[in-house]
């Protein structure tokens, strides 16, 4: 369930983001981009991760297979709108045939499998080169527009993805498929015996955390006008995003919002300048998080806190 | 048996070399209450597997309702009306008391929705004495609270068979007529109930009818008087002196 004020703040969130192409420059807006991007991958991945409990690495396969689906379509003179569709489906489908397989695993099982899976699709892509432009990548046709119109376009394109990636998980947490994931979270032998089709229902969920992947990545294709198979199935997209749902909050609603925001804002404006450390930094937060914040940032009491620090002002006053 | 409501034919299970059921028939009948005995390792827990599609049968039928449910799957037959509690309880530790049953009567009932089924889940949670702490997790409940959980969740179901397995063990002397006294209460209802059980005069004092496994194999079935004085019985299972104090506390 999630809060009158928790609403109200991610519409304002996403007024800010939506606004930045008339107060801000360039950068900001690209920025934006990336934000409203991440969220719905991390919106994506609390369905299966977050509700289900099953800890996916497969965001980048969906992210990449998404890309290449509508890069392909595109270059073949498919209007992008419908390359973006087409994408969407393809994934979809992709994840309900995987998932079929890969759900029978357990825990680990299940999260290696998972990494493998990006692997795997990223050695495809690469060596089927008369499809894929192999190793050399792929130019999607740009918008002929000007700079700033193309960067507002996609900004707004990218929000639309993640309101709806919110809107879903607001639906599916107040109804009967995230119910029954929050008892396969909790015991999948219990659920099972309650009535819950449990191959069903993580089936449905693995879906739900693929296709908007799969669609974000084709506007992402059509936006940066070039893709290759190193750049779209990163491993580091894999983790990352987790990474970012868990900072936030996973299996709530807000969260992946949260933690997306409070990721790369710290990404972009506090260690932007230490590049090489980029990666030390995530592992420093990966750390954190699992022994500080299990939970994530919107499950701190924050009350307790305020009236700690409150306790320990007057404990301190003169008296 | 024209109101018998579960059947087994003939079934048998092998995990690897050990034969865990063998060959066991019987059958339950409307509204009856039937306590299942038998040493550990007997195979108690897995026939009640068997019957809710856990495990598949190596061999042989299970007939529920005149339909053929061998090869269901667990869910298939929770909504179907067969209901267990777990030997080890089960709960959704993180969710409250309350969506513990409501998840019973959302997949395993037939309400319309979330709220609905916690509406019925209250009702049920009243029925077992856990209403006055139905916002509580799960995680916090005392054993024989946790037992009442699993009752609560599993009648939430609108079952027609309820299978009990060991919901007495590890209950003192009063909890344990609670206990019995909310059995009783659900058997009222009109739902079957096979109850296992290890103490022995628990199920003397609630079964109808006795069935005893011993080795995978269903040595007696029928009136528990006759199944406590039954000579394969006192051997495998009763031991020479239980069957005697029993003659003597006027049993037989
Ligand atoms: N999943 C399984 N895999 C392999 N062997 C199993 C499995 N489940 C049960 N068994 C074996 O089947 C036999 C019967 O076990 P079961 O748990 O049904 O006995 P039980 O009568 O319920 O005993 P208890 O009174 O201790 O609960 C045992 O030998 C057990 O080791
Ligand atoms: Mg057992």
């Amino acid at each position: 369930m999630m809060s009158r004020l928790g609403l109200a703040l991610f519409a304002l969130w996403i007024v800010v983001l939506a606004t930045t192409p008339f107060y801000a420059d360039n950068s900001i807006v690209r920025t934006a981009i990336m934000l409203a991007m991440y969220s719905v991958l991390a919106f994506s991945w609390n369905f299966i991760g977050g509700f289900t409990g099953y800890p996916s690495f497969s965001t980048a396969a969906f992210f990449g297979l998404g890309s290449y689906a509508g890069a392909i379509a595109q270059t073949h003179g498919v209007p992008m709108g419908f390359a973006w569709v087409i994408a969407t489906v393809f994934v979809a489908a992709f994840a309900a045939g995987l998932g079929m397989i890969l759900l029978r695993l357990r825990g680990h099982y299940f999260a290696i499998g998972s990494i493998g899976v990006v692997e795997v699709c990223r050695l495809v892509v690469s060596s089927w080169s008369g499809v894929t432009g192999g190793g050399n990548g792929l130019n999607v046709p740009l918008l002929m527009w000007a700079p700033d119109t193309v960067g507002a376009f996609f900004l707004w394109v990218m929000l639309g993805l993640m309101v709806i990636a919110f809107a879903l998980t607001a639906f599916v947490d107040n109804h009967r498929l995230g119910f029954g994931l929050k008892c396969i979270r909790q015991n999948e032998d219990a659920a099972d015996m309650v009535g819950v089709n449990t191959t069903f229902y993580k089936v449905s969920a693995y879906i739900l955390s693929a296709f908007l992947c799969g669609t974000a990545g084709a506007v992402y294709a059509s936006w940066i006008g070039y893709i290759d198979p190193t750049d779209s199935f990163q491993i580091l997209l894999t983790v990352k995003v987790p990474v970012m749902a868990l900072l936030g909050g996973a299996g709530t609603v807000l969260g992946p919002a949260v933690g997306t925001a409070a990721f790369v804002v710290m990404e972009e404006f506090v260690w932007a300048n230490f590049l090489n450390w980029n990666r030390a930094i995530l592992g420093i937060i990966i750390v954190v998080l699992i022994f500080f914040l299990p939970g994530g940032l919107l499950k701190i009491s924050y009350r307790r806190m305020i009236n700690r620090l409150k306790g320990r002002e007057s404990a301190g006053a003169p008296v | 048996m024209s109101n018998e409501i579960l059947r087994l034919e003939a079934v048998s299970k092998a995990f690897g070399g050990i034969r865990a059921v063998n060959d066991v028939s019987f059958d339950l009948r409307q509204g009856e209450i039937v306590g299942l005995i038998g040493p550990n390792g007997a195979g108690k827990t897995t026939l009640v597997n068997l019957i809710t599609g856990v495990h598949r049968p190596s061999s042989g039928k299970v007939i529920f309702q005149g339909d053929d449910v061998t090869r269901q799957k667990p869910y298939m037959a929770a909504r179907s009306g067969l209901a267990r509690t777990f030997q080890i309880v089960q709960p959704f530790p993180e969710m409250s008391v309350l969506d513990n049953v409501a998840a019973g009567a959302l997949f395993g009932g037939d309400p319309e929705g979330l709220t609905e089924a916690r509406e019925h889940a209250r009702e049920h949670l009243a029925f077992v004495g856990l209403d006055k702490i139905a916002d509580q997790p799960a995680s916090a409940l005392t054993l024989p609270n946790r037992k009442r959980l699993e009752l609560a969740k599993s009648l939430a179901m609108s079952p027609k068979v309820l299978m009990l397995d060991e919901v007495n063990a590890g209950l003192n002397t009063g909890e344990i007529d609670a206990a019995l006294d909310l059995i009783r209460a659900i058997s009222d209802r009109g739902i079957t109930i096979l109850i296992i059980e290890h103490l022995m005069k628990v199920v003397m004092t609630v079964s109808q009818r006795l069935l005893v496994l011993h080795h995978g194999a269903l040595i007696a079935d029928g009136e528990p008087t006759a199944v406590v004085n039954d000579e394969r019985v006192v051997e495998a299972y009763l031991g020479e002196k239980f069957a005697k104090r029993l003659k003597e506390a006027g049993h037989a």
